[in-house]
């Protein structure tokens, strides 16, 4: 028996060991890639010149933006919207309404993200165009709703399982002293699931950093520095798809890694936060 | 690059039609079996499905796949081996080729045409115009006749050999303002257009139908017989690149394409043959 545990156990660490190895190897392999940039000191200007390749200016300033604004944007329609519907789901809705809800939110958290992307393209973006902020309807606004959709079912399932968690008791009791749904929620639940929350939030944000498909379709991928949520831009995730077709050897070519660099920097900042934020309460 | 790649494929995946063909000219698959990758140049892939559904139908036993992702995509995965054949819509440049050791072989011409869409007025520009409206000076309509909206830009990424050719032949190498909106493909660029009443991009001869409407330049529409005889110059070769000689299925469909019946898909679907 102790034999067969002790083997288990050594599986198991022999997988987490690969797991975090390929990890850092993606970090240490696009430092590597994107060394030639980084000993000539390019890498820290890239971030802010402009992409102009004919003239030889490879910078990701207007993509760095861009991300920045579409991700940013997301979150802000989508963390009401998520709070809201995780509170219902666990709280204030009928109860037969709660599953109901979390049916729906699993189910949207299925839809593939090209489905949403190619709904925007046909529906949304003539609709924004027509209506909303004229032009062509490619927009940095257009994209974080789309985005805001996608993000929402993974924040309102973090929300939910947090809120869960809460120790039953500690609900009796509030029940038992007479106090109503919503002052169980304000005094409770939020403080009690407050690092949930805050990991809910922090991840939808890079879900929605990291994701490349609906900028690809809906941003419309213009490389300038956009100034409002009405102008057209590229994030990040989509310059990389775009450029990483371009000619190979070229400078245009290496300096994609920074972008790459920078998306995994931002990832590791936000898991950083969240254990800090959080005291390392979330396993 | 995937959900590119997808996306290109499903966006032409509609036009699929098949095609009577010699029977004579497929005679070099008799017995063969296998599977032949192509990706790149996304102006190619009407001609390329079409003469693989040929070469597929007549022996069941050979697949072919067909992807785009730009004519950059093309050269660089023939050459390191990903795929079969890469498609290129502009020659590759003396380092490409030997870097990798590439072969091309070019068959087909093509014109690069300004589009717009069918509702909107103007069918004719200057290249004067052209240049500013691509340069972002002109930027509503009404400036070169048309409605009082907006002009909505649309380019394609620097992979494209599409975008080369515009960029050097129609537009002289101005610099194409940077708030026009990017898509990845032919494909796209014409479901971009047809889709927005105040757009202007530009496409493949080869991919124009009633969806989009070719924008007559220095009145010279840009048709099979303009670009033939050298009147419209916005045109380039469409090629075809192997890594070393091409061998085995590669080289048989590739014999296929400059064959009498590959070329008559090639005039088809809007090209130019050069047999």
């Amino acid at each position: 028996m102790r034999k067969a545990d002790s083997r288990q156990e050594s599986i198991l660490l022999a997988a987490t060991i690969g797991s975090g190895t390929l990890v850092i190897g993606v970090f240490f392999l696009m430092l590597h890639l994107g060394w030639p940039l980084l000993v000539s000191g390019q890498f820290f200007s890239l971030l802010f010149q402009e992409w102009r390749p004919a003239e030889g200016i490879y910078g990701i300033y207007p993509m760095l933006v861009g991300s920045i604004a579409i991700s940013l944007l997301a979150l802000v329609i989508s963390l009401p919207i998520s709070l809201g519907a995780a509170f219902s789901a666990t709280l204030l809705a009928p109860f037969w309404a709660r599953s109901f809800l979390l049916l729906l939110v699993r189910y949207m958290a299925g839809i593939p993200t090209v489905v949403y992307g190619f709904v925007a393209v046909f529906f949304l973006v003539p609709f924004m165009r027509e209506h909303v902020t004229g032009g062509s309807g490619f927009t940095i606004l257009a994209a974080a709703i789309v985005l805001a959709i996608l993000i929402s079912p993974t924040m309102i399932i973090f929300f939910v399982n947090g809120l869960n968690s809460v120790s039953r008791s500690h609900r009796l009791a509030v029940d038992a002293l007479g106090g109503r749904p919503t002052q169980k929620l304000l005094y409770l639940l939020i403080p009690q699931a407050w690092p949930s929350l805050a990991a809910g939030t922090i991840m939808g944000l890079g879900r929605a950093m990291g994701d490349t498909l609906i900028s690809l379709m809906v941003a419309g991928n213009s490389i300038a520095v956009p100034e409002t949520v009405t102008d057209s831009a590229r994030t990040l995730t989509a310059h990389i798809a775009l450029v990483i077709a371009a000619d190979f050897s070229g400078m245009e070519f290496m300096s994609i890694f920074s972008c790459g660099i920078v998306l995994y920097i931002f990832t590791v900042l936000s898991v950083g936060v969240i254990r800090l934020s959080t005291g390392n309460k979330i396993e | 690059m995937r959900p590119v790649i997808v996306l290109v494929t499903a966006l032409l995946l509609s036009s699929f039609s098949g095609l009577a063909c010699l029977a004579s000219d497929l005679d070099g698959f008799t017995g063969q079996k296998g599977t032949l990758k192509i990706a790149g140049g996304t102006a190619h892939i009407p001609v390329m499905k079409d003469a693989a559904q040929a070469v597929m139908e007549m022996n069941p036993e050979i697949k072919i796949t067909i992807a785009g992702g730009g004519s950059g995509v093309g050269i660089k995965q023939v050459g390191e081996g990903i795929i079969d054949i890469g498609n290129a819509g502009r020659e590759a440049t003396t380092a490409e080729l030997e870097t990798f050791g590439l072969t091309m072989i070019r068959w087909a011409i093509d014109g690069v045409a300004v589009a717009v869409n069918p509702k909107n007025p103007v069918h004719a520009l200057t290249s004067e115009q052209l240049r500013d409206i691509f340069a972002g000076r002109v930027t509503t309509w009404k400036d070169v006749g048309g409605e009082d909206r907006q002009i909505n830009l649309y380019t394609r990424d620097e992979a494209s050999g599409t975008r080369e050719v515009f960029w050097t032949k129609a537009i002289k190498k101005e610099v194409i303002d940077t708030k026009a909106n990017v898509v990845v493909s032919n494909g796209a660029m014409k479901t971009a257009i047809a889709n927005d009443p105040y757009a202007i991009g530009y496409v493949s001869v080869g991919h124009i139908d009633e969806t989009v409407a070719p924008v007559t330049l220095d009145g010279i529409t840009p048709s099979l017989e303009t670009v033939k005889n050298g009147d419209y110059k916005v045109a380039r070769g469409l090629f075809s690149l192997t890594k070393g000689d091409p061998q085995g299925l590669a080289k048989l469909f590739l014999e296929y394409l400059l064959s009498p019946s590959g070329q008559d898909i090639v005039v088809e679907k809007g090209f130019i043959s050069v047999q």
